[in-house]
């Protein structure tokens, strides 16, 4: 028996794909080049981030578009639709949210593996450095764009020596909605 | 500490690692937007259009080192092409299957110099979403790829100069894009000597 399909699968079978090895290359490639323009390694974190941010921007769209998924509710279920569906709509893998403050306004989003660290090891140079960080500012653009101010950031990272990748997640504040121009304009 | 049985994958040195079949897709999309930022900020680094097209080149290049590694120890026992022809086939064969699912639309080789060869794709994957501003003139995004075959190349003893130009073509809005292979004149000579 097939198992029971999961949110995210359908939204996952829908789009155009590429191989994920020339997405973990190009990946490193842009790391690679921040590294050496940028030499230190706060810069390239808070490169990494921008990018993300500009890429979630840009990417909530097409989410909304194709994802096929209902208004959210609360955050809690926002976060679940993140590591159910938006990963794996755009990456191909699945997380987990777990350790919730009492407020429901932070948690941690979990992931096992990511394409993005195929290959990769970190050198001795590089200790400092989170890889991953463009994931951090593409969720934090991503829900800026649906009203929700938010801070994101890693907390833990294989490449480092963790058992996991885990992004803490913060909800800062709803954003009141305001209409990019006035009606007498 | 101690290495969990279930995920010891993850703990192992990456040389280590079963190195995978190469199967594994992500979104176009995720792509897309990724190729997107790094051509954005490569203009941020540089003062015009060649040289963002070398920026692009030499990011494209350590993806190429790589991809060459990785390809000849999968796909071929860890040997690797010696003779012109077989590095390009292996090229517009095995790597363009790799990267982008397909083998290239062509090779051809020019009809006016000896040591120049073309790779021609109708609708490369990086220009997909991309349009080109008016005051960029010929700009040409696939530079990137340009880099991934030079670094192929490179790396397997061929050194060559490889650019990426747009090719109208009859009929069809938006033109192809050709890759120019330019080999070194040593490796033209040392094929030669090989014989045929």
């Amino acid at each position: 028996m097939a198992p029971p399909a999961r949110p995210g699968d359908a939204a996952y079978a829908n789009i155009e794909k590429v191989n994920a090895e020339l997405f973990t290359l190009t990946y490193g490639a842009v790391v690679r080049q921040l590294l050496t323009d940028l030499e230190d390694i706060n810069e390239v974190n808070k490169q990494l981030d921008t990018m993300g941010y500009n890429i979630g921007i840009r990417l909530i769209d097409e989410f909304l578009a194709k994802a096929n998924i209902s208004r959210c509710t609360d955050f809690k279920e926002t976060a679940d639709v993140i590591a159910k569906v938006g990963l794996k709509m755009f990456l191909g893998v699945t997380g987990t949210v777990a350790n919730w403050n009492q407020d429901n306004t932070e948690c941690s989003l979990i992931l096992d593996d990511n394409p993005l660290v195929d290959f990769v090891e970190l050198p001795e140079t590089c200790q400092g450095l989170l890889y991953c960080n463009i994931l951090c500012g593409v969720i934090r653009g991503a829900l800026e764009m649906v009203s929700m101010k938010t801070e994101a950031r890693f907390v833990r990272d294989v490449l480092r020596g963790d058992e996991a990748y885990e992004i803490r997640l913060k909800l800062l504040e709803h954003l009141p909605e305001v209409l990019p121009y006035k009606d007498d304009d | 500490m101690l290495i969990g049985s279930g995920r010891s994958k993850q703990f192992l040195n990456v040389v280590d690692r079963p190195i995978g079949k190469g199967k594994n897709e992500v979104s176009l999309s995720a792509f897309a937007f990724l190729f997107s930022e790094l051509v954005q900020y490569c203009q941020t680094r540089v003062d015009n259009v060649a040289e963002l097209e070398r920026k692009l080149e030499s990011s494209g290049f350590g993806i190429g080192l790589r991809m060459l590694e990785l390809l000849c120890h999968r796909e071929k026992g860890n040997r690797r092409e010696t003779r012109l022809l077989g590095i390009l086939s292996f090229v517009h064969s095995t790597v363009w299957k790799a990267l982008f699912g397909k083998v290239a639309d062509s090779l051809e080789k020019s009809t006016e110099h000896e040591d120049e060869y073309m790779i021609s794709e109708k609708e490369l994957l990086v220009n997909r979403f991309i349009s080109v501003p008016k005051d960029m003139g010929a700009f040409n995004c696939g530079a990137f790829v340009a880099g991934i075959v030079q670094g192929v190349l490179e790396s397997a003893g061929f050194p060559a100069r490889v650019t990426a130009h747009f090719v109208p073509v009859e009929g069809q809005p938006r033109p192809r894009t050709t890759l120019l292979i330019k080999f070194s004149e040593e490796v033209v000579e040392r094929d030669r000597q090989l014989g045929g």
